[in-house]
């Protein structure tokens, strides 16, 4: 977080916080690498935003280190880690102008004014504000707000930008805009993002890596189809969106991954049963699930009833119950959808062997 | 709406039995002082034409308005610390801040005058312990000259000072003055750039009711100026009470009410009253 224009590597070890009898954050141990956009994803509570106000220097760990580009930064105080930070609501400076807030930590850093004007400027017209410099920003929208805040944050080029929950207060449709814009921002600038988020699929969209956090630990880190494909426990697996969970039986390794039992049916699995074995649970995302007549041998496959439908427009939302009485949503064409329900309801469900993912019996 | 009006009208008639007490007991009387201003001695502006010429009311108005200046400046600058330990301090600087800013107000005006005469007259604590430990020989001048009313009246006002000011901080978002830090800038740079500026309102609340406030001053500079720093309260009573000059009297009250009138419309244009309290 020392040198400008050079993207900071952060390294955190062993980092715990407590408020209190209150675990904030748990044995917290990450890398982030140079230039990249990492997201912290998790419900309210989860200590994601503990650990950024870690990052940022707001808050102090109460174990473990932290490091930029080698260096332990655990001790320093915010001032002098001076990573560029967008708040919730923006926290701009109410009594100075746009121009006077994004101005405002180059003059901190008693840059000439030329340069001042200079760099201001090109940040101004970066982020598509020019004609506003003047004003104040109870004059501006939320959406040019939330401008001058990463303008204010991006223009003494910090080794990172962390971002907490910028886009909560806006509409959808802002929301889609700016997320376009800080992805721009991000490639342009190259500078370590950090990002919190309770949307999963802001964080899917945005990220070169997630990390799922839930009561105060970090439960897995990877690039987004990692995370979403290969979840490795049932909340992350929930978390980043809606999934099936079918109970199985006699789970063990096999050549090409592993198999198990599912409703009485031989099912394999690409993934290994390193973790679990015996009963578990066979976890598949709606839309990796399709609608067959029947299972050919060695096909994936469980006998289902569809009980109803819910059309999306692009595609129908199926859901149905199994034999065994588990309930099973699938995403299917809506023409799928219309035969399944109108053919005595009774039909099989199919899906690829390198689509099913295994998770522990119960628990999280 | 209904709702709102019947509002509106349970507090008018809340506030009614006050507001007749004030017409009755200043309002009416008051017109009588404007009715002398104009009649006595003689009727016609003969009071308001020696308001500008009498040498000694001018150089009563000018001290007041001296007078009142310095207690506002330091009455807002030591409010303004006071505060900030009060709003932002730990939980046993904050006991310590609202005990120091509410006793005050439990001890009546004139004991607190008579204290500070204690503390700063010739013998008083101050100077014989100044003596005492070699610093001076001959004891200071801090009590019936303006030093000791400034010192009384800035003693007296701090807590009113205080509470515009605690409403301005209470209200500042928080996350602005960490972004300020996270931005680079120091703890103080942060407080003179971010914090003041953003608390402005509750500054001028502050400098207002007390600078209202230190106009009317009588007692206190009656007793610690010892009647060498005279202020205006003092000088009407002076006119009314001791040299029977009642048009004079009621001239320099007439200009006194306009004055400060004025100044409470100002004060109502920066802040809401809420902010007050």
């Amino acid at each position: 977080m020392q040198q400008p224009g050079r993207a900071a590597e952060i390294k955190a070890i062993g980092i715990g916080k407590s408020f209190g009898s209150f675990r904030a954050l748990d044995n917290l141990t990450l890398d982030i690498g140079r230039g990249e956009f990492l997201t912290l994803l998790g419900p309210s509570g989860s200590g994601k935003t503990t650990f950024l106000m870690i990052l940022a220097g707001f808050v102090q760990p109460t174990e473990g280190r932290l490091f930029s580009d080698g260096t332990d930064i655990t001790d320093r105080p915010a001032e002098q880690r001076a990573a560029g930070m967008v708040f919730q609501g923006y926290a701009l400076f109410p009594h100075m102008s746009v121009e006077a807030n994004i101005a405002f930590p180059l003059k901190v850093r008693k840059k000439s004014a030329s340069e001042i004007k200079k760099r201001v400027g090109e940040m101004i017209e970066r982020v598509g504000l020019i004609g506003h410099e003047k004003k104040l920003p109870s004059q501006l929208s939320g959406g040019q707000q939330q401008r001058v805040a990463l303008a204010r944050a991006l223009v003494f080029e910090p080794g990172v930008l962390l971002l907490d929950e910028p886009f909560s207060a806006l509409d959808k449709g802002l929301r889609g805009q700016m997320q376009a814009e800080m992805k721009r921002l991000h490639q342009e600038t190259g500078t370590t993002f950090v990002f919190v988020t309770h949307d999963q699929s802001e964080a899917l969209a945005l990220s070169s890596r997630v990390a799922i956090f839930n009561h105060g630990k970090l439960l897995q880190v990877g690039a987004p189809d990692e995370v979403y494909d290969r979840p490795d426990n049932r909340f992350v697996a929930e978390f980043l969106g809606e999934i099936n969970m079918l109970p199985l039986k006699g789970v063990r390794p096999a050549d090409n991954g592993s198999i198990g039992v599912c409703e009485d049916r031989a099912v394999s699995m690409h993934c290994k049963a390193e973790k679990v074995r015996g009963d578990a649970i066979l976890a598949i995302r709606p839309e990796h699930m399709s609608i067959a007549r029947e299972a050919a041998a060695g096909e994936n496959g469980i006998a289902a009833t569809a009980i109803a439908s819910t059309y999306l427009g692009a595609a129908t939302k199926l859901d149905l119950t199994t034999r065994q009485g588990a309930r099973v949503t699938v995403s299917v064409p809506n023409e799928v959808a219309a035969a399944a329900l109108s053919k005595g309801n009774s039909v099989w469900l199919t899906w690829p062997a390198e689509k099913g993912f295994l998770l522990p019996e119960g628990g999280q | 709406m209904r709702g709102v009006l019947s509002d509106r009208m349970g507090a008018a008639l809340l506030m009614a039995p006050l507001l007749l007490f004030l017409v009755l007991a200043y309002a009416w009387p008051f017109l009588g002082v404007v009715k002398w201003s104009f009649t006595l001695p003689t009727p016609g502006l003969g009071q308001y034409q020696a308001l500008l010429t009498d040498d000694l009311v001018q150089s009563v108005f000018i001290r007041t308005l001296r007078i009142a200046a310095i207690v506002t400046v330091v009455s807002v600058a030591a409010a303004y610390a006071i505060t900030v330990v009060w709003v932002r301090g730990s939980p046993a600087q904050r006991l310590i801040a609202e005990f120091c800013i509410l006793v005050p107000f439990w001890i009546s005006v004139l004991t607190r005058a008579f204290g500070w005469v204690a503390l700063l007259s010739n013998r008083g604590l101050i100077n014989t312990w100044l003596q005492s430990i070699g610093f001076i020989s001959e004891p200071l001048t801090l009590v019936r000259n303006e030093f000791g009313v400034v010192v009384g009246m800035t003693h007296f006002l701090i807590p009113f000072a205080v509470f515009p000011l605690a409403s301005a901080m209470r209200s500042l978002d928080e996350r602005v003055l960490l972004a300020a830090r996270g931005l680079g800038s120091s703890r103080m740079r942060t407080f003179w750039t971010v914090f003041v500026p953003m608390t402005r309102s509750g500054i001028i609340g502050s400098a207002l009711i007390v600078f209202v406030f230190s106009l009317g001053f009588f007692v206190t500079p009656a007793i610690l100026g010892g009647g060498r720093s005279v202020m205006i309260a003092e000088l009407i009573y002076l006119r009314i009470f001791q040299s029977p000059d009642w048009g004079l009297g009621a001239a320099i009250s007439v200009v006194l009410v306009v004055f400060v009138g004025a100044l409470m419309a100002l004060l109502f244009r920066y802040v809401r009253p809420k902010q007050l309290v």
